[in-house]
C-alpha cells in the first residue's frame, strides 16, 4: 500500500523523461526537465538509496557514531540530521555544476540532462554516501587516510599527489572563469573589487566592535554588495574610473595571483571568514531564487534536443559525445572532490548512522537539481545568443557581424542586432566570446529573474549579481583552495623532508603556498594567454581529473565492500567505477594521442612544432612566440594527462590487489575503528 | 514557528563552520566540570579558526 504513491511518482518521471526525450521539432517547457529529475531523485532516495543503507551497508542506529563516542562539543557534535544536510550541501555545491552543464549544452539539451540524471542516481551520490560511511566508521578520517588504512601506504601517496594536482587544476580552472566574466567588464570587476574592502571591514566588525556577531555583519556586507552593483553601473559609465576597472585578461591573470597569494597568508578572520559568510549565504539564497524563478517563469527551451555537435567539431569544446560529454559535466553528476568533503567535517558530526542516506546521497541528489537548473538555464537562450557567447574569438572574430555570420553559418541563425542588444541589456560592452560558462548563465539569471522581478530594465542589475555571486564563490574557493593545497603540499614534502611538516617555523608554509600559488598561476596563464581560449584546453583536463578521483573514492569503497566480505553486492561501486574508468582512461588516451589536432595534445603540437619549423604562423597564433608557446602549453597538458593516467592506473591495480586477498580471507578484514576501543584511549 | 526559526539560524550557522555554542556548554558541563568552558567569543574565534586556518578549509569546485 504505502509504495502506491512511489509508484505514481515514478509514472510522473517516466512521462515527463519521455516528453524530455522524445519531443522534436516543437519546443518543450523547461518545467518538464524539472519534473522529470525531481521525480526520479525522489524515487532514487527512496528506494536505492534505503536499498544501500541497508544491504550493502547494513548501518546500525544503535552504533555510535563519533560525534557520539568522541563528542568534544567542537569538531565531533551530533547535530540534528536536517541542520547537517543544509552544512553538507553548502560545503559541496559550487561553480563545477553552474559551468559543466552549461558547456555541455553545446550538444542539446538531452544528453546532458539524460547524464545528469542518470549519473548521480547511479554514480555522483553512491560516491558520496559511500565515502561518508567509511570515513565515518573510521573516526571520520580523510581520504588519504582512509585510502592508505585499506589499501596501504604506497596507494595512500598516490592518491595524496593525485588529489594535490586536481587541487591545481580545479584553481586554476575556476580562476580562469572570474578572467573570463570580469575581463573587459567594468561594472563587474568593481563589484567584484568592491568585495575586498567590505570583507576587510566585516573582518575588523568581527573581530572587535561586534565580536561573532555573524548574523549582522552578513547583513551589513548584503546592504554593501547591492550597493556595489547599482554604483558600479554609474562606476563603469564614468570616463575616469570606468578605465580604472577594465583590464585585460592577461592583467586579470596576474591581479588573481598577486591576490591569491596575499590572501592566503593574511589572517583567516581578516579576509577569508567574512567573504566566506556572504558568498555562502548569497550562493544558497541565489540557488533558491534560481529554482523559484525556473518555476514561476516556465520557459520554454530554446536549444534543440540534439544539436549537429554531437559527434565532435563543436566550437565550444572538442571531442565527441563518448567520452567528452561525461568528463565535461564532471560535478553535476559526478564530482571526486565530494570525496574530500565526504570525509572532511561532515562524518564528525553525524548523530547516527541512519542520517547518512540522507546527507550523503541527498545532498547530492540536490547538487544534480542544481546542475539541472543550470542546464536549464543555457538552454533557454537563443541558441545563436549562446553559440556567439561561447566560442572563442578565434571562430567568432570578436564583432557582431563577423560572430553573428559565423553562428549563422554553425545553422543556429542569429542577427548581429540581437547580439548587440543583449549586450546593452545586460551592461556589457559585448557578449561576444565570453567563454567560461559564467557569463552564460548570468545572462540567463538576468532573464530569469527580471521575469520574475522588476521587468526587463533589471537585467543588467541581475546580470551583475549573477557575477558577482559567482566570482564570490570563486574566489573564496581560491584562496580556501590555496590554503588545503599548501597543507596537502606540506604533507606530501613532508614525506621526504620531515621539517617541512613544522607548523612552528614560517618558512615550510610560505614556500609551500608559493609552490601551490604558482603551479595553479602557471595553468591560469597558460589558459588565459592561449589563443585557442583557455576554457577550450584547460576544462576538459579539469573534468579528467576531478573524474578521476571519483573512480579512485569508488575503487576505495569497493576494496573497503571486498574487506567487509559484502562482494556480493560489490556491482553497486563496481558499475559507476568501470564506466568512470572507462570514460576517464579514454579521455586521457585520447587527448593525448588522439591524431585530430582539434582532440589531441600531442598532435596539436606536432601540428604547430612542424609549422614553427617551416617558419610558418598558423591560425589563431598571431607570432611565432605565440607559436612556441601553443607547442609548450599542449606539451605540458600532455604531460599532466599521462600522469593523471598513471595514477587512476596505479591505484587500479592496488585495488584489484586489495580486493582479491580480501575475498581469498576467510573473514572480514576491513579496518573499522570500534566505538567502544576508539572511546577508551 | 520559533523551533523552526531557531533551526535555520543553527543550520546558516554551520554552514559557515560554526557549531552550536549552546551543544558546547552542555558538552562540557556533563563532561568536564571541572573545566571553564569558552567564552561565546572564545568560542567563535577558535571555531573560525578551526574552519579555516589548518586543515579544514576544504571547499568544492
Amino acid at each position: 500500500m504505502k509504495h502506491i504513491a512511489w509508484i505514481v511518482l515514478a509514472l510522473i518521471g517516466a512521462l515527463s523523461l519521455s516528453v524530455v526525450a522524445f519531443s522534436r521539432g516543437e519546443p518543450i517547457n523547461a518545467l518538464w526537465i524539472v519534473i522529470a529529475a525531481a521525480s526520479c531523485f525522489l524515487v532514487a532516495y527512496r528506494y536505492y538509496a534505503l536499498f544501500i543503507a541497508r544491504h550493502v551497508m547494513r548501518l546500525d542506529p544503535a552504533r555510535p557514531t563519533p560525534a557520539v563516542y568522541r563528542a568534544d562539543g567542537l569538531d565531533y557534535v551530533a547535530t540534528d540530521r536536517r541542520v547537517l544536510f543544509g552544512h553538507h550541501f553548502a560545503a559541496i555545491a559550487g561553480a563545477g555544476p553552474l559551468v559543466g552543464p552549461v558547456l555541455a549544452a553545446q550538444m542539446g539539451y538531452l544528453p546532458g540532462t539524460l547524464w545528469i540524471i542518470v549519473g548521480v542516481v547511479v554514480a555522483g551520490a553512491v560516491q558520496d554516501f559511500m565515502v561518508l560511511f567509511i570515513s565515518m566508521r573510521r573516526d571520520g578520517r580523510s581520504l588519504g587516510e582512509l585510502v592508505r588504512m585499506e589499501m596501504g601506504p604506497v596507494a595512500g601517496t598516490i592518491a595524496l599527489i593525485g588529489a594535490f594536482m586536481i587541487m591545481v587544476i580545479i584553481l586554476a580552472v575556476l580562476a580562469l572563469i572570474v578572467v573570463r566574466a570580469l575581463a573587459e567588464s567594468p561594472w563587474g570587476m568593481f563589484t567584484v573589487a568592491a568585495t575586498v574592502p567590505l570583507a576587510l571591514f566585516m573582518g575588523v566588525y568581527t573581530r572587535w566592535i561586534r565580536p561573532g556577531r555573524i548574523g549582522e555583519v552578513s547583513l551589513l556586507g548584503l546592504v554593501g554588495l547591492v550597493l556595489a552593483i547599482v554604483y558600479g553601473q554609474a562606476v563603469a559609465a564614468s570616463p575616469f574610473w570606468g578605465p580604472l576597472f577594465t583590464f585585460t585578461p592577461v592583467q586579470l591573470c596576474w591581479i588573481l595571483i598577486g591576490y591569491g597569494a596575499v590572501a592566503s597568508v593574511l589572517p583567516v578572520w581578516l579576509l577569508l571568514a567574512p567573504r566566506d559568510y556572504l558568498s555562502t549565504f548569497l550562493k544558497i539564497g541565489a540557488i533558491a531564487a534560481l529554482a523559484i524563478g525556473i518555476l514561476i517563469m516556465a520557459p520554454p527551451l530554446k536549444m534543440p534536443a540534439l544539436t549537429q555537435f554531437v559527434d565532435g567539431g563543436g566550437p565550444v569544446w572538442s571531442g565527441a559525445l563518448f567520452p567528452f560529454l561525461f568528463i565535461t559535466i564532471a560535478c553535476g553528476a559526478v564530482s571526486g572532490f565530494h570525496a574530500l568533503i565526504a570525509s572532511g567535517t561532515t562524518p564528525k558530526l553525524i548523530a547516527s548512522e541512519t542520517d547518512a542516506p540522507m546527507i550523503g546521497y541527498g545532498a547530492m541528489l540536490m547538487e544534480a537539481f542544481v546542475a539541472i537548473m543550470a542546464l536549464v538555464g543555457a538552454t533557454i537562450l537563443d541558441p545563436g545568443l549562446y553559440f556567439a557567447m561561447n566560442s572563442p574569438t578565434a571562430i567568432t572574430g570578436g564583432d557582431p557581424v563577423s560572430a553573428a555570420a559565423a553562428v549563422t553559418a554553425m545553422g543556429f541563425p542569429v542577427s548581429p542586432g540581437l547580439l548587440m542588444q543583449t549586450a546593452r541589456d545586460v551592461g556589457e560592452h559585448t557578449v561576444i566570446s565570453r567563454t567560461g560558462g559564467a557569463p552564460t548563465l548570468a545572462v540567463a539569471m538576468a532573464e530569469i529573474f527580471a521575469h520574475v522581478l522588476g521587468g526587463p530594465g533589471w537585467k543588467a542589475f541581475w546580470y551583475h549579481f549573477a557575477i558577482l555571486f559567482e566570482a564570490l564563490f570563486i574566489l573564496t574557493a581560491v584562496d580556501a583552495g590555496t590554503r588545503a593545497g599548501r597543507f596537502m603540499l606540506q604533507d606530501l614534502i613532508g614525506l621526504a623532508v620531515p621539517s617541512f611538516r613544522s607548523t612552528t617555523s614560517p618558512m615550510p608554509g610560505l614556500v609551500a603556498t608559493a609552490l601551490c600559488v604558482g603551479a595553479w598561476g602557471f595553468f591560469l596563464y597558460q589558459g588565459v594567454s592561449d589563443p585557442l581560449g583557455g576554457v577550450n584546453t584547460l576544462w576538459p583536463v579539469f573534468g579528467i581529473s576531478n573524474q578521476m578521483l571519483a573512480a579512485m573514492a569508488l575503487m576505495l569503497a569497493t576494496a573497503v565492500l571486498f574487506r567487509m566480505k559484502r562482494s556480493r553486492f560489490a556491482w553497486v561501486t563496481v558499475v559507476p567505477a568501470a564506466w568512470l574508468l572507462v570514460c576517464t582512461v579514454t579521455a586521457g588516451a585520447l587527448k593525448l594521442f588522439s591524431p585530430d589536432p582539434a582532440v589531441g595534445f600531442l598532435a596539436h603540437a606536432a601540428k604547430f612544432s612542424a609549422a614553427v619549423a617551416r617558419g610558418e604562423v598558423l591560425a589563431p597564433a598571431k607570432s611565432m612566440a605565440e607559436m612556441q608557446r601553443i607547442v609548450f602549453n599542449d606539451r605540458v597538458d600532455a604531460a599532466l594527462c599521462g600522469v593523471f593516467l598513471l595514477v587512476v592506473l596505479s591505484l587500479l591495480v592496488f585495488t584489484v590487489r586489495t580486493c582479491l586477498a580480501a575475498y581469498r580471507a576467510d573473514r572480514p578484514t576491513a579496518h573499522e575503528v570500534r566505538p567502544d576501543l576508539a572511546a577508551a584511549q | 514557528m520559533k523551533a523552526l526559526w531557531a533551526r535555520l539560524r543553527e543550520t546558516a550557522l554551520l554552514m559557515i563552520g560554526q557549531p552550536s555554542y549552546a551543544a558546547y556548554l552542555a558538552h562540557m558541563a556533563a563532561h568536564h566540570p571541572d573545566r571553564a568552558p569558552m567564552t561565546r567569543i572564545e568560542f567563535f574565534r577558535d571555531r573560525e579558526q578551526a574552519r579555516y586556518g589548518a586543515k579544514g578549509g576544504g571547499r568544492c569546485c
